[in-house]
């Protein structure tokens, strides 16, 4: 236990660093994934198809090889944000794949009668849309995208390889400290993504509750 | 993608007309954007024959290319069989009648869907003492736990998603509970879940570049010998990524006609990673049937993440 109780504040700041990437690589993919499931279900074919092409792309690629493009490759173009820019922008533009793909299945998840009763009513365009369509489209989305706000909670520790001080790079410098704690260190560390994770799907889980009883 | 959806209305000869605006501008911003990328590429020299690009047409790289590719790909088929196996014995286990057999799977299943793979794999590799020439086991049973967790998770729903009259029948016909399992429930359940375990295998793929990080011998490892001689990191990590993508969008593409032929676009959605309650899981399903209703037909979309 000595371990985790003696370094407890390293620790607590690698969580800190942790939450740092989860907002801002959270932030990025929000935005971005936005914009490409707006692409996604938009009526002009070629935006539809750059953002399957993206998606394609984005969920297909192993998220350590685009941190080592931005980590790495991007300095040789000259472009060269920090440390932590440099995850954000992989881990953001990764994640948002997943986004767009999560807010797509949400809004094509409504019925299309709804979209039918709501234009037959004599709804306008606008009206459906912020009164019928985009209400429920928020609701189904919430469970989609805490799943991947949980997966980018985990994927944060890459950031370990690239010299950024967050809990998982913690974890491996206490292993290799205290080497007869490993069980210990490893279990601790655990558990606090173990709390993020599930503080996300609690957050989830009220938003949810709280949107069903509006039905 | 002709189907009409709930955002807007089959376009009139107006709409139509600013659909093609709309696309002619969105063609020609995309030329703009690989101009100015192939520009800033030349510009820093990124685009040269020597030292750039040269390792990749030298027969002796691409050997070495080759052998890390072979090793990812070991350690992807080592991982996904190790997985299956976990799967079923842990997706089985949760679904046990008798608690102390059930409690323990569940707890096993849902720690190791929610712990960060990386730290998994670095702490196992710890346990081998940090050794060079373990890293490879670490690599593989790290994968193993984790893709075998969330494939329990598969299997479990693959379960309940047989209509419950098969079992009550195969019962009623005198069969004991492994036989049902075994010749009625499993049968069925397995092809529901094949789309769901060909995007596992997606997932345990992209995984296996984890191995970087304790050296485990892969495609990234190779990736840091070659510029560690040339200094091309760009170069090599788009080689990298090129050569995932094409594995991985054949798997995709693997996973869409299984999905078409055996599963007729019926589709299981337990790729939630992370450890999301009954409720949201149910919630998910829910979307995603109604995603499969709405779109008929359409692109099956993969697991989550990694």
């Amino acid at each position: 236990m000595d371990a985790l109780t003696e370094n407890w504040d390293i620790i607590l700041e690698g969580f800190l660093k942790t939450l740092q990437l989860l907002v801002g690589a959270g932030a990025l993919a929000l935005v971005v994934g936005t914009v490409i499931a707006m692409f996604r279900v938009s009526p002009v074919p070629v935006l539809r198809r750059t953002g399957a092409v993206y998606v394609a792309i984005f969920r297909n690629s192993p998220l350590l090889v685009l941190l080592l493009i931005t980590y790495y490759g991007l300095p040789q173009l000259g472009i060269n944000p920090s440390f932590y820019w440099k995850i954000v922008l992989a881990m953001g533009l990764y994640t948002a794949a997943f986004v767009a793909e999560s807010l797509r299945s949400g809004i094509n998840g409504i019925p299309l009668g709804q979209a039918e009763a709501s234009r037959s009513l004599g709804f306008t365009f606008g009206q459906s849309m912020t009164q019928v369509v985009l209400p429920q489209a928020f609701r189904n989305v919430v469970p989609p995208l805490a799943s991947v706000f949980i997966a980018l909670t985990k994927n944060t520790s890459l950031a370990m390889s690239f010299g950024i001080a967050e809990a998982a790079f913690r974890m491996k410098g206490l292993i290799n400290d205290y080497a007869a704690d490993r069980w210990t260190i490893f279990i601790g560390i655990a558990l606090g993504y173990i709390i993020i994770v599930e503080a996300i799907s609690l957050g989830a889980a009220l938003l949810e509750r709280r949107w069903r009883a509006e039905r | 993608m002709s189907q009409s959806t709930v955002l807007y209305d089959t376009p009139g000869p107006r709409a139509r007309r600013l659909y093609r605006i709309i696309g002619a501008l969105t063609v020609i911003g995309l030329i703009v954007l690989g101009y100015v990328v192939v520009n800033t590429l030349a510009d820093n020299g990124q685009l040269e024959y020597e030292g750039v690009w040269e390792p990749f047409v030298t027969p002796a790289f691409l050997e070495i290319l080759w052998g890390g590719l072979l090793d990812t790909l070991r350690a992807a088929v080592f991982a996904i069989i190790g997985a299956l196996i976990f799967g079923v014995i842990f997706g089985i286990g949760k679904l046990s009648e008798h608690r102390f057999v059930r409690w323990p799977c569940w707890l096993i299943v849902e720690f190791f869907r929610a712990v960060p793979l990386l730290i998994l794999i670095v702490f196992l590799w710890s346990l081998y003492s940090l050794q060079l020439d373990r890293s490879f086991q670490a690599l593989v049973i790290g994968l193993v736990l984790y893709n075998g967790s969330v494939l329990a998770e598969v299997f479990r729903a693959g379960i309940n998603a047989v209509p419950k009259g098969q079992a009550e029948a195969a019962y009623a016909l005198g069969m004991r509970k492994y036989q049902v399992m075994g010749s009625i429930l499993m049968p069925q359940a397995v092809k529901i879940m094949l789309p769901s375990i060909i995007s596992q295998c997606i997932v345990a793929l992209k995984d296996t570049s984890l191995g970087f990080v304790i050296l485990a011998p892969g495609l990234t490892t190779v990736g840091r010998q070659i510029w560690r001689q040339f200094g091309n990191y760009l170069a090599t990590a788009l080689v990298l990524l090129v050569i995932y993508l094409v594995i991985n969008l054949l798997l995709d593409w693997l996973g869409r006609w299984v999905e078409r032929r055996y599963t007729g676009g019926r589709r299981l959605d337990v790729s939630a990673v992370g450890v999301l309650g009954e409720q949201e899981r149910l919630a998910q399903a829910q979307v995603e049937a109604a995603r499969q209703t709405a779109t008929m037909g359409g692109s099956g979309v993969g697991g989550t993440t990694g």
